[in-house]
């Protein structure tokens, strides 16, 4: 492989829950100011994978450098000076409910900026238009469709004009016109305000529309990394039948089952 | 030998539970918001929702509870012809044991449990993860407010829930029951002593409120994210906050009151 600029590495990561275990030597980069999608099939740890670059999980062998820092060395406080630089869209939004949509995306910066009130306004009215509902600034999150409340929360996750960006299942239950939508999205304000975006999805086409750089997740271990036509081109079997949607194939349909002897032993 | 594995294993496991919600209880206190505005802001938003929306609840009952208990002590003080002391019965049981116990009681299935609800729904809509991500200690801006709100409501509601079981007593034994109204207050003023009965009680409330506000707030942020996960969550704050109300009342009493 070519030499990137890496924002992020992920080297030889070991992960597990419990007695399962998710990652087994996982190794990947995440290119300076591209969009990288991680793909997989759901169950697979994509989002632990987004825990584990923020450091809200720990591997349990491994390292991660994010822009040349590893984070699970970090202090609690550096890690949070670090997370700063950090904007997450997670799955559910993750609205605070207790806030207005103005108020959500304000949170950050009063938070973490000395920014007086009229220019903390400013800005907020700002990232609101750049996601199209400037409209929507004194609604409750709970009067927001789901499409509107993960544009908030996309408006939210920037408003530090964070260098990484990671969605979680950014297009997940969302109409084919909200998809549209987020995926513009998602390309515009990487490009215009130099992000480096980290996306993890299981929608194929969505993904492969607008990511520089793929990864695949299945079974623990990165199945293929490459460019989105290098992907597509891909003869693996495993890619195959990802990008396809196969119901069988080299990965099962079936869930592994216990085997009788370990059974037998508790 | 299984069965006393067992019994280690889930002493053990009870063990590291309290030791971490310990560990939770200090750091939630010691991170206080940094930005005094914000934190008094925080801070009263929980006092209404943990307090004044309690009021209602803790004014009825106690009336209700001064009502009947005046009934009864009059119907057996009355065998002795001395009804006027009805007066003495009611603030004594009132201040020393029923109202904090009973508000605790209340407070645990009324705020304790919406605290852990809320809590549970805010952790398994990744609110809290949200928090951390921007680097903001969802301790500090979820937990710490509305585990001193906790701490300084339960007190006061119960303070609130003697008088107005007074008043509730007082309605039934002055007014229907025609008790002397000088001395339902007077055999009241001569019983009850500011440091035993009154400070007695207040401490009482104080422990309770910081347990019941404990097992709520640590309910919810441990609870297992899904719908069925915050329903036992905020079932295990109401069943454990409880237990724990009647068992520290009993110990409380003890030192309090016992003659040892």
């Amino acid at each position: 492989m070519s030499v990137v600029d890496a924002y992020i590495k992920v080297q030889n990561v070991s992960f597990s829950r419990g007695d399962r275990s998710i990652y087994e030597s996982v190794s990947l980069t995440i290119p300076r100011g591209k969009i990288t999608a991680v793909m997989g099939p759901s169950g697979t740890g994509k989002t632990t994978l987004l825990r584990l670059i923020a450091a809200q999980l720990a591997p349990n062998s491994g390292t991660i450098l994010v822009d040349g820092q590893n984070v699970h060395a970090l202090s609690r406080s550096e890690l949070y000076k670090v997370r700063k630089k950090m904007g997450m869209l997670f799955q559910s939004g993750a609205l605070f409910s207790d806030m207005t949509v103005a108020e959500n995306i304000a949170f950050p910066m009063e938070e973490h900026t000395k920014l007086d009130a009229k220019t903390i306004a400013g800005i907020v009215a700002d990232k609101l238009y750049s996601v199209g509902l400037r409209g929507a600034a004194s609604l409750m999150p709970s009067e927001l469709s789901g499409g509107m409340a993960r544009r908030v929360a996309l408006a939210r996750a920037i408003a530090l004009d964070p260098e990484l960006v990671m969605y979680d299942e950014p297009f997940t239950g969302q109409d084919p016109i909200s998809k549209g939508v987020l995926v513009k999205l998602i390309r515009q304000l990487n490009d215009s305000a130099n992000m480096t975006s980290v996306l993890v999805s299981h929608d194929v086409e969505e993904s492969l529309s607008i990511a520089d750089h793929v990864c695949i997740l299945a079974g623990g271990r990165v199945i293929a990394e490459g460019s989105a036509d290098e992907i597509r081109a891909s003869n693996d079997p495993e890619v195959k039948q990802f990008l396809n949607g196969e119901p069988d194939g080299p990965v099962p349909f079936h869930y592994p089952e216990e085997s009788i002897s370990s059974r037998a032993t508790l | 030998m299984k069965s006393i594995e067992l019994l280690g294993a889930s002493l053990l496991d009870w063990l590291e539970a309290v030791g971490r919600a310990g560990i939770f209880l200090v750091q939630s206190i010691f991170r206080l918001p940094v930005r005094f505005k914000e934190s008094v802001n925080l801070l009263v938003k929980q006092l209404y929702s943990v307090g004044v929306l309690s009021l209602v609840i803790i004014i009825v009952s106690g009336a209700f509870i001064g009502m009947v208990l005046s009934l009864q002590g009059y119907s057996i003080l009355a065998k002795f012809g001395s009804e006027e002391a009805v007066g003495q019965l009611l603030a004594l049981s009132l201040l020393r044991e029923l109202s904090p116990v009973v508000t605790a009681l209340l407070f645990a299935g009324r705020a304790g449990s919406s605290l852990t609800a809320e809590i549970g729904l805010m952790k398994a809509t990744e609110q809290l993860s949200s928090f951390e991500m921007m680097g903001v200690d969802p301790l500090r801006r979820v937990i710490a407010p509305r585990f001193i709100a906790g701490v300084i409501c339960l007190p006061i509601l119960s303070l609130i829930f003697s008088a107005s079981g007074i008043l509730g007593g007082h309605l039934v034994s002055v007014q229907w029951l025609g008790v002397y109204d000088g001395a339902f207050w007077s055999s009241m003023q001569q019983s009850v002593y500011f440091d035993t009965d009154i400070m007695n009680g207040l401490i009482k409330a104080l422990c309770f409120s910081v347990v019941v506000t404990w097992i709520a707030v640590y309910q919810g942020y441990e609870c297992v994210p899904t719908s069925e996960g915050i329903g036992k969550a905020t079932t295990r704050t109401v069943v454990l906050g409880s237990l724990a109300i009647l068992a520290l009342d009993f110990i409380l009493t003890a030192a309090m009151f016992g003659d040892f």
